[in-house]
């Protein structure tokens, strides 16, 4: 039975030697990105440590109950969730987290939503993008961070990067779908009454799409906050390496606390990006 | 039809779209003659419209009518080039809108064709004002301007007061009329109403035709209005294209398609339509024939009476215009009493009617004289006489083309 062995196509060291030959390559480049990323989530986590925790925890819980439209009970929940995080003494490695996860899902954002509109309305733009994010999205999510490590060595900068891959997938799919299910009528509408291609999208076809490219945002948001606690076994700071540590000392206790304070933020964004939608409150 | 709207507005000239891949394959066997489902089965590709041609005049509402799948959706978007023709043309105003470049169709769009939609299309982000707007802003015009200008037209429409509410909040009917406001804020020539009313409820449905009847009197724009029903189509047409399998069976007004079906499918669709709706007196009315002119004696009379089996006669005076009638009575017994001449018993009373009161209305006036009716136009002049007999006959004739094989 084993007289015939096949050869192995050496996949595995091709792509080796093909990240080897970009880092040593594209070194100045990465080392300027490593570098601006750095000094950007550091900007995002100074920023939110700049009010103390008790202002910080006011002055959110109104902007929410202003931004969800006066859902007081959403903006009293998360006081007391915020107040639970400070009082667990874990707020700056929320905050820092929260930095990852604000960082991650704008670069995801701003790749994400111009490539579905891109490949909204282009048919060979779709058929381009559609495998690569079937890779993006099936490929498990460790393994992005070796390659991340590899060109940017460890830290938060790698973690963010991996977080930008797992998380835009939806974006771009959720943007893609909204603007393919705007009804035919509406884009013959735009045409009709003589629309420029420029107008027929930002007047027509995003803000019918909006409600679905929130969903995507949302979905985005969830993905990257579950992806910056994988990024801790690379170095990246905030609560996911809380739970880490609670991991490799098996304390359940330091694991919960941290896994919990994921989670109330969690909760927050994302019924704040949902309350966000339009058309939330018909 | 007015003598004044013979400008043609629109003209579609052989006019074919092919769906598929190839349609360069399919045009020269539609020339043959060759079936769409023919065509389907040897080539693959789909006959949207085949060699069409008709004029729309200026100011008259034509129809396009047909079941699903004849094509007049796509023939309503070969106008404005939603749809890109396979081969033909369409002239505006005598411009090809082939002719144009993306610039210029857009202008066009803009500026000279409104478009109605079936499911109203409104903008589900836009409130009613914003939503009517809509045009004038992809116009470029300033927002003050524009916005003026809607309300303007919102009043129009009957929606003063919605201005604010959200599409939503809207009923159908409520619906449409921002729809037709939109398409009318910018003030264009042409107006291109697809099923525009087909998503209605049948009370609401009438209500906004009339609507549209009384809109169209101020407005007198072109319109071309697709639907698949019939009684729209009667009620709201000047004219009527019919089409079938992509072609256009026949155009004509409400009537020439009513009493000269050109072939069997267009009998076949208008065969159970209420004829006394559409059918007007001018189109059931015998010609005036024989009239006695008004300086004749009673002698004159009878025997113009005797020699056409009839018992009355009208009596004109110059240039047809009507004086009355004599009935045979009379006349023997003013020719017994010697008398010479017709006026002293000329009975003036009788009923009269205009050539284009609708056979409904005329029923009535029929079934209670015992006179003919006479149809006489605006100067008085007799045009043509009703009696029951011919009102019948006519009614017989054009309402039962489906039992004549039976």
């Amino acid at each position: 039975m084993n007289s015939f062995e096949l050869p192995k196509i050496p996949l595995g060291d091709l792509v080796e030697a093909f990240v080897e030959w970009f880092e040593v390559t594209f070194a100045v480049a990465l080392d300027g990105i490593s570098e601006g990323l750095d000094w950007f989530i550091d900007g995002m986590r100074t920023l939110l440590l700049v009010l103390p925790t008790p202002v910080f925890i006011v002055l959110a819980s109104v902007l929410i109950w202003v931004v969800t439209k006066r859902d007081t009970r959403l903006a009293a929940c998360s006081a007391i969730g915020l107040f639970l995080i400070w009082d667990l003494h874990l707020w700056s490695l929320a905050m820092e987290t929260l930095a990852l996860v604000l960082t991650a899902t704008l670069f995801a954002l701003i790749i994400g939503i111009p490539t579905g509109i891109l490949a909204a309305r282009s048919g060979t733009a779709h058929k381009l993008v559609r495998p690569v994010l079937d890779f993006m999205q099936t490929m498990p999510a460790f393994v992005y961070l070796i390659p991340a490590v590899v060109f940017f060595g460890l830290g938060n900068v790698p973690g963010m990067i991996a977080t930008v891959v797992f998380a835009m997938p939806p974006v771009v799919r959720l943007t893609v779908l909204g603007i393919r299910q705007v009804p035919v009528e509406l884009t013959e509408l735009a045409d009709a009454f003589g629309t420029t291609e420029r107008q027929k999208l930002v007047k027509v076809q995003l803000p019918v799409a909006m409600p679905t490219i929130m969903a995507g945002i949302n979905q985005c948001i969830m993905m990257a906050l579950s992806m910056v606690v994988i990024a801790a076994m690379i170095g990246a700071q905030g609560l996911g390496y809380t739970v880490l540590e609670g991991i490799q000392r098996l304390d359940i206790g330091l694991g919960f606390e941290g896994g919990l304070a994921i989670v109330i933020i969690a909760i927050i964004l994302d019924r704040v990006t949902q309350s966000l939608a339009p058309g939330h409150n018909e | 039809m007015n003598k004044e709207m013979i400008k043609p507005k629109i003209i579609i000239r052989s006019l074919y779209k092919i769906f598929g891949k190839h349609p360069g394959e399919a045009v020269p066997l539609i020339r043959e003659g060759v079936s769409k489902k023919e065509v389907q089965e040897r080539t693959g590709q789909t006959v949207g419209l085949r060699d069409v041609s008709f004029s729309i005049e200026e100011g008259e509402i034509f129809v396009i009518m047909g079941l699903s799948g004849s094509g007049k959706s796509t023939l309503l978007r070969c106008i404005n080039r939603l749809i890109e023709p396979t081969h033909g043309e369409v002239l505006i105003d005598g411009t090809d809108l082939a002719s144009l470049d993306e610039d210029g169709l857009r202008e066009v769009r803009r500026k000279k064709l409104g478009m109605v939609f079936q499911n109203f299309a409104l903008l589900p982000h836009r409130n009613v004002i914003e939503n009517v707007a809509f045009g004038l802003e992809v116009q470029g015009m300033p927002e003050d301007e524009r916005l003026e200008k809607a309300r303007q037209t919102i009043r129009m429409v009957g929606l003063a007061g919605y201005e604010g509410s959200m599409p939503d909040a809207l009923s159908g009917g409520m619906k449409q009329r921002v729809g037709l406001a939109r398409a009318l804020a910018s003030d264009p020539d042409v107006l291109l109403m697809d099923e525009a009313f087909s998503a209605l409820d049948p009370i609401i449905r009438t209500e906004m035709q009339d609507e549209l009847l009384d809109l169209q009197n101020d407005l007198a724009k072109t319109i071309v209005f697709v639907t698949h029903d019939l009684d729209e189509a009667l009620k709201l047409g000047n004219r009527i294209a019919l089409m079938k399998d992509g072609a256009v069976v026949q155009v004509g007004t409400p009537e020439e398609i009513l009493t000269a079906p050109a072939d069997e499918y267009v009998a076949s669709f208008v065969a159970g339509v209420d004829m006394t709706k559409v059918l007007t007196a001018e189109g059931v009315m015998k010609s005036p024939d024989p009239v006695l002119p008004i300086f004749s004696g009673p002698r004159v009379a009878l025997k113009l009476m005797n020699e056409h089996g009839i018992s009355t006669i009208f009596a004109v005076g110059k240039g047809k215009v009507l004086r009355g009638l004599v009935t045979a009575e009379d006349a023997v017994a003013a020719a017994r009493a010697k008398m010479t001449n017709i006026e002293d018993i000329l009975i003036t009373d009788t009923p009269v009617t205009s050539p284009d009161t609708p056979v409904r209305d005329l029923m009535g006036l029929v079934a209670t004289t015992q006179y003919p009716v006479a149809v006489v136009d605006g100067c008085h002049r007799l045009r043509g006489v009703i009696v029951r007999g011919s009102l019948l006959g006519a009614l017989a004739i054009n309402g039962n083309n489906d039992e004549e094989c039976a």
